[in-house]
């Protein structure tokens, strides 16, 4: 794969809970996203096994979206949603797989799941993103990242619709930079941009 | 539960384990899918209090009585009653129709762990009036967890929920007529037991038993590689009558599988698929 060996960021993974959808559309209806890397969303909703988190973000770009099946293959350039009510791991660098086991933080899809399953296999080619919620979940995945080498943004707490999630994480020096979800788009476009190597 | 720490767990530490595991006590893991294995090994030492890989190696070593709980802990034991309740609406609509007119019905539930699908299917066919002449094989790996099958007891709290999804599969009785109340349990009429056989059977190294018009297996198979799902997959091709319905879990699927071109999938996006031949 010459052309993954100089791409520095593979993956970028968003988690949220409360309050983080108006941010997952915002950027994902950012253009010129970068083609080059996966991004992986994890939202905790309602059991719900219908796609309208699929289709709403489907609307706003032209990125295939796909809700994950078991051992999907992870492709550059898509978008990948947690499916509800399982959890989302990373089997190796390219294929995911899914676990109905006990939920974490009161959730499944749990966001440290993936977190942690994406820090173990893709090391520090991850961006990892965490926005507003409710809930702890999602911390100590995103410091797992961090400590892994990867780039990690949180949601400035403040300015969140509920600001626990991202304090949390800020709490566990997860956090490499805090913004406001209004910058979070330009943030990926920078650290992409100048992150080949 | 809080979250657990994979970086516990090296990857030859675990090919070590599971050769362990293997030899001494014939359960053979080492084609399940590593990601779900290394969180569930990292939180067995997690809820178990062992520090390091090396405490629970010894403890698997020299305990022959932590095995049983280590195979419970690695196999995933959560079900549901009607789970997907439109998976099972298809069943209750579309394919039982076409099982009625078979003299005798044999039901495969595989990996079935307590139950809980086994029930709702006899309800399906109980309410079908088909359930005197079908019988429904219920097989798990974990002998402790078929045995709360025989029993048909179920924790109360869920009843709720299951008869939520019982109303969703298209179901028109009252849910709460198929058990009986007692303090925070239910448990279920002997009638729906009447035509289950139960047993333990290792879909790793367990060949087939019989032929089958209907075999359910739902995530299940989200926790083998690849090789091993081919594997489990041509079993059930083997024990599949032509015509015959496989079921699988919503977000589990046969294509890139060996078998794929056998199989037709039903036309409503759910995971039924029928053996064309």
């Amino acid at each position: 794969m010459e052309e993954n060996a100089i791409i520095r960021f593979k993956i970028i993974a968003i988690g949220g809970s409360a309050g983080s959808l108006d941010t997952v559309l915002r950027i994902f209806q950012t253009p010129d996203l970068p083609v080059s890397s996966s991004y992986v969303v994890v939202i905790h909703r309602k059991n719900d096994p219908s796609s309208i988190l699929s289709e709403l973000i489907s609307a706003r770009t032209y990125l295939p979206v796909k809700e994950v099946e078991d051992k999907e293959p992870i492709s550059p350039g898509t978008i990948y949603i947690a499916p509800s009510d399982y959890h989302l791991l990373i089997e190796d660098e390219k294929t995911f797989s899914l676990d109905s086991s006990e939920k974490v933080h009161h959730s499944r899809p749990s966001i440290d799941v993936t977190f942690e399953s994406l820090a173990e296999i893709f090391g520090d080619a991850v961006i990892g993103i965490l926005l507003s919620g409710a809930n702890a979940d999602g911390a100590e995945g995103l410091r797992k990242i961090r400590d892994a080498g990867g780039y990690t943004i949180v949601q400035n707490p403040a300015t969140s619709e509920v600001g626990y999630m991202p304090q949390q994480a800020i709490n566990l020096k997860a956090a490499v930079e805090v913004t406001d979800a209004t910058i979070i788009p330009d943030t990926i476009l920078r650290l992409t941009l100048n992150a080949e190597r | 539960m809080k979250g657990t720490d994979l970086a516990l767990l090296r990857d030859e530490d675990l090919e070590l384990l599971l050769n362990e595991i293997f030899i001494s006590h014939g359960y053979d893991f080492t084609n399940y899918a590593r990601a779900s294995l290394k969180r569930r090994i990292t939180r067995i030492m997690v809820i178990d209090r062992l520090p390091s890989f090396a405490e629970l190696y010894y403890r698997v070593k020299s305990d022959e009585n932590y095995i049983p709980h280590i195979i419970r802990q690695l196999t995933v034991n959560v079900t549901e009653m009607f789970r997907d309740p439109h998976t099972f609406k298809v069943l209750r609509e579309e394919v039982l129709p076409v099982l009625a007119t078979h003299p005798f019905i044999r039901i495969w539930h595989a990996g079935c762990s307590t139950g809980e699908e086994v029930y709702s299917m006899a309800i399906l066919l109980e309410e079908a009036n088909l359930l005197h002449k079908a019988l429904i094989y219920a097989t798990d790996i974990n002998a402790h967890v078929i045995e709360n099958i025989k029993r048909g007891i179920f924790p109360m709290q869920h009843m709720k929920n299951y008869s939520e999804n019982y109303i969703l599969s298209g179901g028109r009785r009252d849910f709460s007529k198929y058990y009986t109340a007692k303090y925070e349990w239910a448990k279920f009429d002997d009638k729906l037991k009447e035509r289950m056989i139960v047993a333990t059977h290792n879909l790793v190294s367990d060949r087939s038993f019989n032929e089958f018009q209907l075999i359910c297996c739902r995530n299940v198979l989200i926790y083998f590689d690849k090789e091993l799902q081919d594997k489990v997959l041509t079993l059930f091709d083997d024990s599949l009558d032509k015509l015959g319905f496989l079921v699988l879990g919503s977000k589990e699927n046969i294509r890139f599988t060996s078998v794929a071109s056998n199989y037709r999938q039903m036309e409503n996006k759910e995971k039924i698929w029928r053996k064309m031949r």
